[in-house]
């Protein structure tokens, strides 16, 4: 069992005990090897069912936006910067929660593991010297823990919680270096060679919309998307509708995607989804100098003006 | 039945023979995914997969397809219904649980009143399905009266008994497809060996699921406030019944430009607010618990009442795409539990 998984119990129970708040969610194992998933707590006496592991993917931020009561979360770096935003956007209030923030050392790529193994059934899962050991029926392979995190947890710059209540365990490394690299190479590709590249991934968009419901930031009562009178969008997977939803989606989360990857985790069938919203979050940080999520004071650069602002897409004929 | 075997080093070969006659559907590697796509040579299929991505149902039901284009011209409207020129084709290397999908697919669209888009693409396609030896840790076929090797709507079932295959053949469109292919019949030791191999593999079976009276109980807890925790972590996405291969609800929708225009019809998915949004405004499944809740019903209770059918096959797609890992195996043990008495 993971050294954090007892004291996050711990500080459930406390907080469901003394009515301090009325839900926990945090994770619990999943149903299947190389998998935690989502877990409601509202009993003190369930609070054992909470683990801490290197599977805890989902983002749960995605989880408290309206919520009556007051509520604890467990959060990683990027849930909190999700938090950080939705406070700001008025989503939740700060009030309502109890953050606990948990250091996190990156999550573990099952679906990399899972194509490693061919796909394989799976039967035993276990870690031995910091190594993740896999047995399938006739098999047992070996896998370093940190080269088979998930990309944007090996990128990522605030592992630590960025606001929290109660911190789990201490303060870890923040390794990551953003330094947008690949979205540079990627700016440098020509136009053709960029157009054949987005539409080769748009293309394999089945419209789930897993990326869209897993983000925390895509909150909207009424998505676009779902809208039918006017209808704005096409409802086929021609690359002209599959497009237009995930360009509009990256423009709606201009400045406020935080990086967190939970869209990418969502997709099921492997859409580059991120290489939009990190261009956006790439050009925010240029423009305006902003990363989201980082600073609960700092205004969203796109709920208020400067006079110095940055004009240069503007011209005179 | 008739048997044949076929060594496994020699499918290529056949799957190019294949290639000559129709258009053949195998699975095939893309990135780091399986997919069924059209294979211009035998060596392009991939064969030694759990299953695909998405089920081989779009091949029948596309996701997105063309009913009939219209353009007005002069006062008149001429409309056109796009023709089905498509040849025989064969989807090999399915999965008995895709195959068995594809039997309530053709109770729906091929009833009383025959969808005629689909049933002429049906009409044309022979299955060759292929029997798992290792099922996966979200498969629970066996509990749903299938099996890893099962030959529920194959036309062929392939059984793997090490270097070669069995080949058990299950209809005259089977039989024909083998024709003139030089394939040898079975012998005994061999059927016996594919015997074992099918004990083998229904060994290797997760844990399963017990369904005996379960549409009775979901008839009863319909509506018991267990749904709402059951559902809570459910993000309202439609991986699950787009994954499926028996989910087939569809929307149809006109996309016109000017005076010309086609009307489409594209999958849908009852987990979207959309799905049953009334012009009024008013919605009747208004929470992701309604749309999982319709989800569950529709696959283990209506669908017994509309066609005498389970609405799943275990393929475990849903469970093991879910973003969130809300497994349908635990809803239904945890559905089969509810004390509606109380």
């Amino acid at each position: 069992m993971h050294v954090l998984t007892n004291e996050i119990r711990r500080i459930a129970r406390d907080l469901l005990k003394s009515k301090e708040v009325d839900l926990v969610i945090g994770f619990e194992q999943g149903t299947m090897h190389l998998r935690s998933t989502p877990c409601f707590v509202r009993d003190a006496a369930d609070a054992d069912r909470l683990v801490w592991d290197d599977f805890c993917q989902n983002n749960l931020a995605a989880y408290v936006a309206k919520r009556e009561g007051s509520t604890a979360i467990v959060a990683k770096g990027c849930d909190t910067r999700a938090l950080v935003e939705l406070i700001k956007e008025n989503r939740i209030s700060r009030e309502q929660l109890v953050i606990i923030g948990v250091p996190c050392e990156g999550m573990v790529d099952s679906a990399r593991i899972e194509t490693e193994l061919d796909h394989g059934a799976i039967r035993e899962v276990f870690k031995e010297n910091g190594e993740l050991v896999v047995k399938g029926i006739n098999s047992e392979r070996r896998f370093n823990r940190e080269a088979f995190l998930y990309e944007s947890c090996k990128r990522c710059r605030q592992r630590n919680p960025v606001i929290y209540d109660k911190l789990v365990g201490s303060e870890v490394k923040t390794s990551g270096d953003d330094s947008f690299q690949d979205i540079e190479a990627f700016e440098d590709l020509p136009t053709e060679e960029r157009w054949t590249y987005f539409s080769k991934e748009m293309d394999k968009c089945i419209r789930c919309y897993a990326c869209r419901n897993a983000c925390p930031l895509c909150y909207c009562q009424e998505c676009f998307v779902d809208f039918s009178s006017p209808q704005w969008i096409g409802k086929s997977v021609d690359l002209s509708d599959t497009g237009l939803f995930h360009l509009m989606r990256a423009f709606h989360l201009a400045g406020r995607c935080v990086e967190c990857g939970a869209c990418e985790r969502a997709c099921p069938i492997g859409v580059d989804i991120g290489k939009l919203n990190r261009k956006l979050c790439k050009d925010v940080q240029e423009l305006f100098g902003y990363q989201a999520g980082t600073s609960l004071e700092e205004v969203a650069p796109l709920s208020t003006y400067r006079l110095d602002d940055p004009e240069n897409f503007m011209f005179e004929l | 039945m008739k048997t044949k075997t076929i060594k496994k080093k020699n499918i290529p070969g056949f799957l190019d023979r294949l290639i000559k006659e129709c258009t053949v559907y195998a699975p095939v590697k893309r990135d780091d995914n399986v997919f069924f796509d059209t294979i211009q040579s035998g060596g392009e299929a991939f064969l030694e997969y759990q299953n695909s991505k998405v089920p081989p149902k779009n091949i029948l039901l596309p996701q997105t397809e063309t009913l009939f284009q219209y353009s007005q011209k002069e006062g008149s409207v001429d409309v056109r219904v796009p023709s089905d020129d498509r040849e025989e084709q064969v989807i090999f290397g399915l999965r008995p649980c895709d195959a068995k999908g594809f039997l309530l697919l053709d109770r729906v669209f091929g009833g009383d009143r025959p969808d005629p888009y689909y049933k002429s693409r049906r009409a044309k396609t022979v299955l060759v399905s292929m029997g798992c030896t290792e099922p996966g840790c979200s498969c629970f076929c066996l509990s749903l009266g299938g099996g890893p090797v099962s030959a529920d709507g194959s036309d062929i079932l392939l059984i793997d008994i090490g270097d070669e295959y069995v080949m058990q053949v299950y209809s005259d469109k089977g039989t024909s497809l083998l024709e003139g292919k030089g394939l040898d019949d079975a012998e005994e030791d061999k059927l016996k060996i594919a015997a074992e191999s099918v004990k083998k593999a229904e060994d290797h079976m997760g844990p399963g699921l017990e369904i005996g009276g379960l549409k009775e109980r979901l008839d009863e807890v319909f509506d018991d406030p267990v749904w709402v925790s059951l559902t809570e972590k459910c993000l309202g996405c439609g991986v699950c019944t787009y994954l499926c291969p028996t989910c087939y609800c569809f929307d149809m929708c006109d996309e016109s430009f000017v005076a010309d225009g086609k009307r489409i019809r594209v999958w849908d998915s009852c987990q979207f607010p959309l799905f049953t949004l009334q012009a009024s405004g008013f919605n009747p499944r208004s929470t992701v618990k309604e749309r999982y809740r319709q989800r569950i019903m529709h696959k283990f209770s209506y669908l017994l009442d509309d066609q005498d059918m389970l609405g799943c096959v275990g393929c475990g797609r849903c469970v093991k795409e879910c973003p969130v890992n809300l497994d349908i195996r635990q809803v239904l043990t945890a559905l089969s539990k509810v004390d509606s008495r109380e």
